[in-house]
């Protein structure tokens, strides 16, 4: 791997008392973000990069917390000395967005209404929610406008949205593996997986907490449905296969299939420390993320509230049968109509939706190419 | 004699572009050519490439360039969008040679357009020699060439005759660059190593 890991690193909080009115009609009277930060922030506050993550991701996205240096930030591939974040050049930030389960406010935290944990009170946010909530914590770091908004998935959703909500905010978009808005299937997906969550009889209507149990049941379904639509058919065909744990039928429903075992240890892995509550907001954000609503669903005209300077990359991968190539291309034909500086790159890799997340030099050449250009 | 970018076909596009004049490069490559215009003229640039090494390249210029494949159209650019429409050295590589035509005055006002000559009477000679042409223009032995489609200068020109297409300008070069001059069109077509022609359509 070229670069170097940004090394141990630390989360701190920002709280915030100044209430949050939501897309959904809610409030938050206030809140807590977690966040990390790599690098440093130069004297023109011209070099910041906020990184968005996805459905289950967090604030620790990169390094390793010195107590616990097997615990790698999800993105560590991309950031660090050298790598295509460069963390000599740019001082960048993540954050755990509202509604997550990883230290930020969320359904699991405590309600200073009711001295209890939200659960089923907690509102729904929406992606222009977060964008409105980062907005928030890049003020209170002092970055007034962000060399780079970047994220894949769902992350890339919110690097869409920055542009739209706060053009003057933010100086390129790096948008990957992702969609201006979901398909119906991809909402489909998305339904079982919370009727998993929402049928748990351990679900208790989401307030579990009071309970001392976990939905554990529909949230290892609802990773193990997920799990499946992030990966390639070939991916999955190389990996496993046919192949039998035993080498023989067993005739009967136990773990017969390498690729039963992965997906079932994938579930009992995740539904071992994500909140259900979580992963039912997260999944009902992607679902009304459509910013051209807002232009009775003329994607042209939303991309046109972007800032005319603000440059845009936007990625997607040949074998992500999740967020196609083509989604990402009605995101890059909506900024070419109205003239913006755009480059689109369709990365051949093997590891379908996942493949974000992947190191592969030709991927990580371009983010680093793209990033390099930036002048701060 | 020196070229623009070791390109004389690059040189006179150049000299067909004014300032401010939105630019689309087919097969732009690692960007050189819009990177030139954008500099020295001024103009806008998006590039459309089809190879992952391109790409890099490409935006590593800091050129805004869309990864695609030609042959199947330019549907992410609006109708009008552009001042011109380059493809360079690159026609001979596309299978759907009226489709391209097409779409390119689609997008754009004029469509601006090199290619080796396959009557060139050197790449005739080799022909007759018992093999297939190989020079400045045909950098490529028969089986590794990217070229599918084998063409005149004046078969091209009754293809645009035949698509209604109005050839603005034409420049005719040989193989070091320099502007060929013949008394006739055959005779052109018999010295001409490369071709740049400028099109526009009736709208």
């Amino acid at each position: 791997m070229p670069g170097q890991s940004v090394g141990a690193v630390s989360s701190q909080r920002a709280h915030f008392n100044e209430p949050l009115t939501l897309r959904s009609g809610g409030t938050l009277p206030a809140y807590e973000l977690v966040y990390e930060t790599y690098g440093t922030l130069n004297a023109a506050k011209s070099n910041a990069i906020l990184v968005c993550h996805a459905l289950s991701g967090h604030h620790h996205v990169a390094g390793h917390y010195a107590d616990a240096p097997n615990n790698i930030g999800w993105w560590d591939n991309i950031i660090g000395p050298g790598r295509p974040l460069d963390t000599d050049r740019y001082f960048v930030v993540g954050l755990n967005n509202l509604g997550g389960c990883h230290g930020s406010t969320g359904p699991s935290s405590i309600n200073p209404a009711t001295g209890k944990p939200w659960g089923s009170d907690f509102p729904i946010v929406a992606v222009s929610d977060w964008v409105e909530a980062q907005a928030r914590l890049a003020d209170r770091l002092g970055i007034d406008q962000w060399a780079a908004v970047i994220g894949g998935s769902l992350g890339g959703m919110q690097a869409l949205r920055w542009t739209i909500s706060q053009p003057e905010r933010v100086r390129n978009a790096i948008i990957i593996a992702s969609a201006p808005k979901l398909s119906a299937q991809n909402i489909a997906f998305n339904d079982v997986a919370r009727q998993a969550i929402l049928t748990d009889p351990d679900f208790h209507g989401g307030n579990y907490y009071e309970h001392s149990t976990r939905p554990v049941r529909g949230l290892r379904l609802a990773r193990m449905l997920g799990h499946i639509t992030y990966l390639s058919d070939d991916q999955m065909g190389e990996k496993f296969g046919r192949e039998l744990r035993n080498g023989s039928f067993g005739f009967d429903f136990d773990v017969e299939f390498e690729v039963e075992s992965y997906l079932r240890y994938q579930g009992d892995k995740f539904a071992g420390y994500f909140d259900a509550n979580t992963y039912l907001l997260m999944t009902k954000a992607l679902d009304y993320f459509d910013p051209a609503r807002l232009d009775d669903g003329d994607l042209i005209r939303a991309m046109g509230r972007s800032h005319p300077d603000t440059g845009f990359l936007i990625a997607s991968f040949t074998t992500d049968w999740r967020f196609t190539p083509a989604r990402s291309k009605e995101i890059v034909t909506a900024l070419l109509a109205n003239n913006r500086n755009v480059s689109y790159a369709e990365i051949d890799l093997n590891f379908g939706h996942d493949s974000f997340l992947m190191e592969d030099a030709h991927y990580h050449g371009v983010v680093d190419a793209y990033l390099r250009n930036i002048k701060l | 004699m020196t070229h623009l970018l070791g390109r004389p076909d690059f040189e006179l596009i150049a000299g067909w572009i004014e300032p401010g004049h939105r630019v689309l490069d087919l097969g732009c490559g690692d960007g050189t050519l819009l990177k030139h215009l954008i500099e020295t003229r001024g103009a806008q640039g998006v590039g459309v490439e089809i190879d992952d090494a391109n790409i890099l390249a490409a935006i590593r210029r800091g050129i805004n360039v869309i990864q695609g494949n030609l042959e199947k159209g330019l549907d992410e650019f609006a109708d009008q969008a552009f001042d011109h429409v380059v493809l360079s050295r690159t026609l001979q590589t596309v299978r759907h040679t009226e489709g391209i035509l097409r779409e390119m005055l689609r997008v754009g006002r004029e469509a601006v357009i090199s290619f080796p000559n396959f009557a060139y009477w050197k790449n005739l000679r080799s022909v007759l020699d018992g093999h297939m042409p190989v020079s400045e223009d045909l950098p490529y032995q028969w089986y590794d060439s990217p070229n599918v489609r084998f063409f005149t200068l004046l078969d091209f020109e009754a293809l645009c005759a035949q698509m209604g297409l109005i050839i603005r300008e034409r420049r005719v070069l040989d193989e070091q660059g320099n502007t060929v001059e013949a008394n006739d069109d055959k005779e052109l077509n018999f010295l001409g190593s490369l071709a740049v022609y400028r099109l526009t359509q009736n709208r």
